[in-house]
């Protein structure tokens, strides 16, 4: 289908761009397979600044959030679908209306907290907040906790087990593919934003690998073939996470959607 | 018992939600920059916005690329979607191709499409010179920097067109089946089965959508950088969320961040709530008959 096609085109151009050497960016009409083909272009590009550290940090910020995602929206989503207690749906619906709230809003007072705080220029801002749950990831949990049949846990009661121990033993290891899509989100969510980072880390050793190619763009204005090779292997991760992943992520977003 | 398990959350929503929600209010009618302590000014910052001209033009290029990109993206998605769902051989690869651009960095995505729509150089101006079409200046001139941010949107509108997937394969076939019965033809089957069968799908991604082209910021923020001009030429990129960056964080105005925080909430409120009131008379759950 032609439309496929079209939809790949930006794709086959950031890696068209990405080989080429200099001097044939600026040139009309257009070259799209380049002659030669400047692989080379990808190892000055990520040389130029320290991408590698860039990349650890990133690689560092997402995986302490998908952790903290997953366990404390787990834990979250337990509550809320396995007790009745007096408040439940109110509290619910209220967490669910935080999905709306616009981020701009909070920007200015959580700054000024964490800078009471003195952590500002740290990562804690970007990773502590995972540990306290996220209304989407305790929403689609619980969704699939509330499919877990009652009479599991009644089993377990009678065979004197207390609720951390069917929580730990019994709903989550049945919860694998719900839990899997929330890691493979928060994950994505981590490695691509922008915002947080920006406001919150200033020296360059603490960039992540999204302001660092800002920078990059900045301090190499017009080459754009060091740019795109630059912004493709920034790409790759998310790319092969996808293909793993993917039916987490389709199945991540029925879950979500099509509840709403 | 339960209390214990929802804790965490509990805890986060009023360190990180609430408690900033009420000192935002708080922040917003003060003077504040971070290094003096806060003098409190009442509601001067509110007032001073109707004055801002910044204010307005931020709004409007906020309200200019709303009004264009949600409609867009939610009829473009929502067509893809119909056209996935008619068992095609290879469905799984044209989702994969049409979901993917969704989930990458939106900083490298801009980069490249600032490359694309560079107005000399770029493929789309290429593309367009082709057939004869005249070639915008793109993110270059006031006019055409909003339009050209929609149209890198289209490219990203994967996860509408997967939510709207889901809704249309829960669509039952008998209902299909009796308006065939029925003498229906294909726009009837459209506008009286599928439509208000996914109306709560569409009704879902055009509050998210909403709310989601309000809080545009990544992008301006790159491509305001990329081209050179901050916010676009005549600041004609000057999204609200980057207005309120550049008070917060540029000009250290934390006091009028905060009271533009405010009203962009209560913007988006009230659209929302728009929402939700006519979507009594067009959403339909299953149960009700039309």
């Amino acid at each position: 289908m032609a439309t496929s096609f079209c939809f790949l085109i930006p794709l086959f151009w950031l890696i068209s761009s990405a080989v080429k050497p200099s001097d044939q960016i600026f040139v009309f009409p257009q070259v799209w397979i380049p002659h030669p083909a400047e692989w080379n272009n990808f190892a000055i590009a990520l040389t130029s600044l320290p991408f590698g550290q860039f990349a650890l940090n990133t690689l560092a910020i997402a995986v302490l959030v998908t952790v903290g995602n997953v366990f404390s929206s787990a834990f979250v989503a337990y509550g809320f679908a396995r007790f009745r207690f007096p408040g439940r749906n109110v509290l619910f619906i209220v967490m669910l209306a935080t999905l709306m709230v616009p981020g701009q809003i909070l920007l200015v007072p959580q700054f000024i907290m964490y800078y009471k705080l003195g952590w500002i220029n740290t990562f804690a801002p970007l990773i502590v907040p995972a540990f306290f749950g996220s209304a989407f990831y305790v929403f689609l949990i619980r969704q699939f906790f509330m499919n877990i049949p009652p009479e599991l846990k009644d089993a377990a009661y009678i065979d004197g087990a207390g609720e951390w121990t069917i929580f730990s033993r019994i709903y989550l290891p049945l919860s694998k593919s719900a839990l899997t899509a929330v890691a493979i989100f928060s994950f994505q969510g981590a490695w691509n934003d922008f915002l947080g980072p920006l406001i919150y880390l200033n020296s360059q050793k603490l960039y992540t690998l999204q302001i660092g190619l800002t920078e990059f763009e900045g301090i190499f204005h017009s080459n754009w073939n060091y740019i795109m090779a630059a912004s493709a292997v920034i790409m790759l991760p998310m790319i092969v996470i996808f293909f793993i992943g993917q039916r987490y992520f389709i199945q991540g977003i029925l879950m979500s959607g099509t509840k709403g | 018992m339960g209390y214990l398990f929802i804790s965490p959350w509990i805890i986060g929503f009023i360190v990180f939600v609430a408690g900033p929600l009420i000192a935002s209010l708080i922040i917003s009618m003060t003077n504040y920059n971070l290094l003096s302590s806060p003098q409190f000014i009442g509601l001067q910052n509110y007032a001073h916005m109707f004055g801002d001209s910044n204010f307005w033009l931020s709004l409007q290029v906020t309200f200019y690329y709303a009004l264009l990109a949600v409609p867009i993206d939610l009829i473009v998605a929502l067509v893809l979607a119909i056209m996935l769902n008619q068992n095609v051989r290879f469905m799984p690869l044209f989702r994969t191709i049409f979901y993917l651009p969704a989930l990458l960095p939106p900083v490298a995505i801009s980069m490249l499409w600032i490359w694309i729509l560079n107005p000399a150089y770029g493929i789309l101006n290429t593309f367009l010179k082709t057939i004869g079409l005249p070639q915008p200046q793109w993110f270059l001139t006031p006019q055409t920097t909003v339009p050209g941010y929609v149209i890198m949107s289209i490219w990203g509108l994967g996860t509408w067109m997967v939510i709207f997937l889901a809704g249309l394969q829960n669509v039952p076939a008998e209902l299909y089946e009796a308006a065939v019965l029925d003498g229906s033809g294909v726009w009837a089957k459209f506008w009286h089965v599928t439509l208000p069968m996914i109306s709560p799908v569409l009704f879902f991604n055009l509050v998210m959508g909403i709310v989601g082209a309000f809080s545009f910021f990544t992008q301006a923020f790159v491509i305001g950088q990329g081209t050179g001009t901050g916010a676009g030429v005549s600041n004609s990129g000057l999204f609200y969320s980057l207005y309120l960056y550049q008070k917060a964080f540029s000009e250290l105005q934390m006091g009028y961040a905060s009271a533009l925080g405010w009203a962009l909430f209560l913007i988006v409120m009230l659209l929302s709530l728009l929402v939700f009131r006519s979507s009594a008379l067009w959403v339909y759950y299953g149960g009700e008959s039309s």
